[in-house]
């Protein structure tokens, strides 16, 4: 390996490093102070100055090193995570992101801007605030929320080794990162809390509770096993242990009754201020069993946890040999073991969670060698369907173990596609958090304040999707933020919130994915729009259209190269190339705009660019396919069903609503006359905009899973056709763009001119 | 094949020569990929009349345009005696359907002499200039200049 590639894999893991660093900081935005979240921000930056100095990129170690120094202030709880630092963060990162870039790509980036926000990232570091508003704040060492930064690497309590009598073992949770002795300031709680049974048995477990209560601050505890009886009356199920807590904490007696939010109906909880000195002394005179209570099983692996318990469970047991009565420290015994096997449950359920926040156990492929499988998965589907198709032809008797084998491999290459497949399919949450950043620059650059919310972020896409969709969109933000939505002061006068909101959404719907962009700005301004239109030659002056349409003018090629954008209060900033890109991804937008109260853009996208399940149908002598999606049901046209409607329309009766009958081989001109519905099948389909049609073909073939062969790759954007596929028989058939044939139904012709323009 | 193959000298290069009617013309090998059969291509909807559909090499689908329509010339009626050079033009990969290739030729820049100017603007457009190989006049074709870019405006 040399060096570039070991340089590559480091950009790569920038790319990470800094989506991760903006992810904490956005949750650090919304109000989050978990001190994990705070040092995944810390080491994200650490990690890309270690990276970029062992490369020797200084302008990235640099910047890198005073954003460092900032953080840890932060993490230090030296400097309050305002809004305000917030913001100049969020431009760190920024900043960040493009030296890193810089150094990759080469170019250069302004240094004014970073320069500047050096000196904002040195000043907070002093304990300067960045702006007046938050003056009244003192950036002095606050009083330490007491939570280890990383519990898995806390020392684990001490153990009940002391077998010569029952001292109890208090709660000891070490806290690093504070140099700070807590001072007697911080008020201390004493916290009587008795589990009943119904706690356990609505799945809460004590452990976890006093774990959580242990976050809030200095804790040590006590377990009171009075309740504990003999053997023989013990009920497994029941609940015998509650605990005298003492917990010094600044947060709060709510925080504390936050950890019991869910538990506090189903157990005995008393929460009292008892002052700043802890007063609950070991009480001799209890039988307290130590009740070894280890964290470090609770956080570290799993792997680990059931060495623990083992040694918890022995000492318990060594401690009980001491107590005369042994019957009772026997089911102590047992019962700690209960709780361990809880516990250990608990630990590796923790651990998995942990797994699942750092991204679970991933390895980087190449795209290319996906790609390469998903194309030879593809070859598979169609061989194996040829297969089929020969054995049904061939073997009329039926043998009955040749069909048994090619069911299962049916069901095999199915499954083998939806795993490559799934190999694809990502969150569409890195495009997301992208428009966060375009956001806040044009935001910045325009003067005003917005705010983005996203929806659905880890609705999840094929990567291909995900890559193509995020220039469209950077456009789209861009024009939400820029021109759709209104000054702070026109907003103001218009009785709205100053500060702008952008939606953005993503979800499941029909075998796609829908993207929402919706803002709440001005709306289109349909007089000016329709005025430049004219202007443009792209309608007459006459032309009555309806809002609907004066909306859509803004997605014609020749609207948006007018040279004074701005004057349009509405968009048009290239909004062809938007349709034009969504359009090559095989997706349709559609604009709604109420004047007012802002715009929504609605894109629909297939979820992969691969495989389609598709029903084959013969038009005109020709193979083609129609995306089952579209298809709402088929049906035998009766000649009493048809009518004619004015001179070239005909309607089809269908349980008593009339819906437009459309020649799939005429519209396509595949034919020169329009065939004769009665021979041919109507297939009922609904469109993206709503509206049923019946698409007349000459006959269906059969349903099958099609692999989608792009056409665009080697020739260009047929309209009408979505894409190619190759059938069994090794010939190309074409993918019936259903939309675009309702579409053409309605008005405009799927003009070979089309075709042309398209092809420049 | 008169021209064997042989070590190239700077400025030589290799053309392949194709037949369509009574017509020859040549294109840079460097751009043809493989010559393969002519078989039934699916017809696209509203295509151009050099537009002869598409066909499956290998999973990819690949547009077949006869190249004697596209040059303005009477278009082929394909038969199994027709042969399809697979080119590639930028990032696209096309099939020309041609009647059939006759040679494969080495030249040198000064064997290609510059278009006679009675040609109009369609032949302008693509002739690069002409070969006189013993007795015969080939016509040299730039595929670019055929097929412009389209992907150069997409932004």
């Amino acid at each position: 390996m040399d060096m570039n590639e070991i340089k590559e894999i480091f950009f790569q893991e920038c790319e990470e490093q800094l989506a991760e660093l903006e992810a904490g900081l956005m949750k650090m935005n919304d109000g989050d102070r978990d001190p994990e979240t705070v040092n995944a921000v810390f080491r994200a930056v650490h990690s890309i100055k270690g990276g970029a100095g062992a490369f020797g990129l200084d302008d990235l170690v640099a910047f890198a090193h005073v954003f460092e120094t900032t953080l840890d202030c932060v993490r230090s709880n030296r400097l309050e995570p305002s809004q305000d630092v917030l913001k100049v963060m969020l431009k760190s990162a920024d900043v960040l992101a493009d030296l890193t870039n810089a150094a990759r790509d080469g170019g250069s980036v302004d240094e004014g801007r970073s320069r500047g926000l050096v000196k904002e990232l040195e000043a907070l570091a002093n304990g300067e605030l960045p702006s007046p508003s938050t003056a009244a704040e003192v950036p002095a060492p606050k009083p330490a929320a007491k939570v280890a930064p990383a519990l898995a690497a806390a020392a684990p309590a001490p153990k009940a080794t002391d077998d010569s009598g029952f001292q109890p073992i208090p709660f000891s949770f070490d806290d690093f990162g504070d140099e700070e002795e807590v001072g007697s300031g911080i008020p201390v709680y004493e916290i009587a809390f008795k589990p009943r049974s119904d706690l356990y048995s609505k799945g809460n477990d004590a452990t976890l509770l006093l774990r959580d209560l242990s976050r809030l601050g200095e804790m040590s505890s006590y377990c009171n096993m009075d309740d504990l009886p003999g053997l023989d009356d013990l009920d497994a199920e029941a609940a015998y242990f509650s605990w005298n807590i003492t917990l010094k904490t600044d947060k709060g007696e709510d925080a504390i009754h936050a950890v019991f939010e869910f538990a506090e109906w189903d157990c005995d909880l008393s929460v009292k201020e008892v002052g700043a000195e802890p007063s609950v002394s070991p009480n001799d005179e209890l039988p307290m069993i130590p009740v070894p209570f280890d964290l470090s099983i609770l956080d570290e692996g799993a792997a680990e946890a059931p060495t623990e318990p083992n040694s918890d469970a022995a000492a318990a047991v060594a401690a009980a040999e001491t107590v005369s009565n042994v019957t009772q420290m026997a089911a102590a015994a047992a019962r700690v073991e209960k709780k361990e096997a809880a516990a250990t449950a608990a630990a590796s359920a923790a651990a998995a969670a942990q797994n699942n926040a750092a991204a679970g156990q991933t390895i980087r492929v190449d795209l290319d060698r996906v790609d390469r499988l998903i194309n030879l998965v593809g070859e598979l589907v169609i061989n194996q369907a040829m297969l089929s198709q020969s054995v049904i032809e061939n073997d009329t008797t039926g043998t009955s173990s040749i069909n048994m084998g090619l069911e299962e491999l049916q069901q095999l290459t199915r499954e083998i596609q939806d795993s490559v497949m799934a190999i694809r399919a990502q969150p569409v949450k890195p495009v997301f958090q992208r428009m966060s950043r375009i956001v806040r620059e044009i935001a910045d650059m325009t003067g005003k304040t917005i705010r983005l919310i996203t929806e659905g972020e880890n609705t999840e896409v094929d990567k291909t999707v995900i890559d193509k969709l995020a220039e469209p969109l950077t456009h789209m933000i861009r024009n939400a933020v820029d021109h759709g939505i209104e000054t702070p002061e026109k907003r103001a006068a218009a009785g709205k919130n100053t500060e702008g909101t952008v939606r953005l959404t993503a979800k499941h719907r029909s075998g796609r994915i829908l993207i929402e962009l919706a803002d709440d700005g001005a709306g289109i301004n349909r007089e000016k729009v329709r005025q430049k239109a004219i202007d443009n030659d792209l309608i007459p002056a006459d032309a009555n259209l309806s809002d609907e349409e004066i909306d859509n003018l803004i997605f014609l090629p020749g609207f948006s190269t007018a040279d004074k954008i701005s004057d349009i209060s509405g968009r048009g900033v290239g909004m062809d190339v938007v349709k034009r890109s969504i359009q090559a991804l095989g997706g349709r937008i559609n604009i709604t705009s109420r004047p007012g109260h802002g715009s929504v853009f609605t894109m629909s996208l297939p979820l992969t660019l691969a495989v389609l399940d598709g029903m084959v149908v013969t038009v005109a002598g020709q193979t083609l396919v129609v995306p089952l999606t579209a298809i709402v049901e088929t049906l035998q046209p009766e000649a009493a069903a048809i009518h004619s409607f004015g001179a070239n329309h005909r309607l089809i009766s269908i349980r008593n609503s009339f819906c437009p009958l459309v020649d799939v081989g005429r519209i396509l001109n595949f034919r020169a006359t329009q065939a004769n519905p009665v021979e041919g099948v109507a297939l009922l389909v609904e469109s993206e905009g709503g509206g049923q049609r019946a698409l007349m073909v000459d006959a269906i073939q059969g349903q099958r899973q099609v692999v989608i062969k792009s056409l665009e790759a080697n020739y260009t954007h047929v309209p009408g056709i979505a894409a190619a596929t190759i059938l069994g028989d090794g010939r190309v058939a074409l993918i019936l763009d259903v939309d675009a044939v309702v579409g053409a139904s309605r008005g405009q012709a799927l003009k070979p001119e089309m075709s042309l323009a398209a092809a420049g | 094949m008169s021209h064997t193959v042989k070590n190239l000298s700077q400025g030589d290069r290799e053309l392949i020569a194709f037949r369509i009617g009574d017509q020859e013309f040549c294109v840079n090998i460097m751009s043809v990929r493989e010559i393969r059969g002519w078989t039934p291509a699916t017809a696209m909807p509203h295509s151009p009349a050099d537009m002869k559909g598409i066909i499956n090499l290998r999973g990819a689908v690949l547009p077949i345009i006869d190249l004697s329509a596209r040059l303005g010339m009477k278009p082929a009626e394909p038969s199994v005696r027709h042969v399809i050079i697979v080119a590639q033009v930028r990032r696209k990969v096309v099939g020309l359907l041609v009647d059939a290739v006759s040679d494969i030729l080495t030249v040198t820049d000064d064997n290609i002499q510059p278009t006679p100017e009675i040609t109009s603007d369609t032949e302008r457009q693509f002739a690069r200039g002409i070969l006189a190989i013993e007795k015969r006049m080939i016509c040299l074709v730039e595929l670019e200049a055929l097929f412009p870019d389209t992907e150069s405006e997409a932004a």
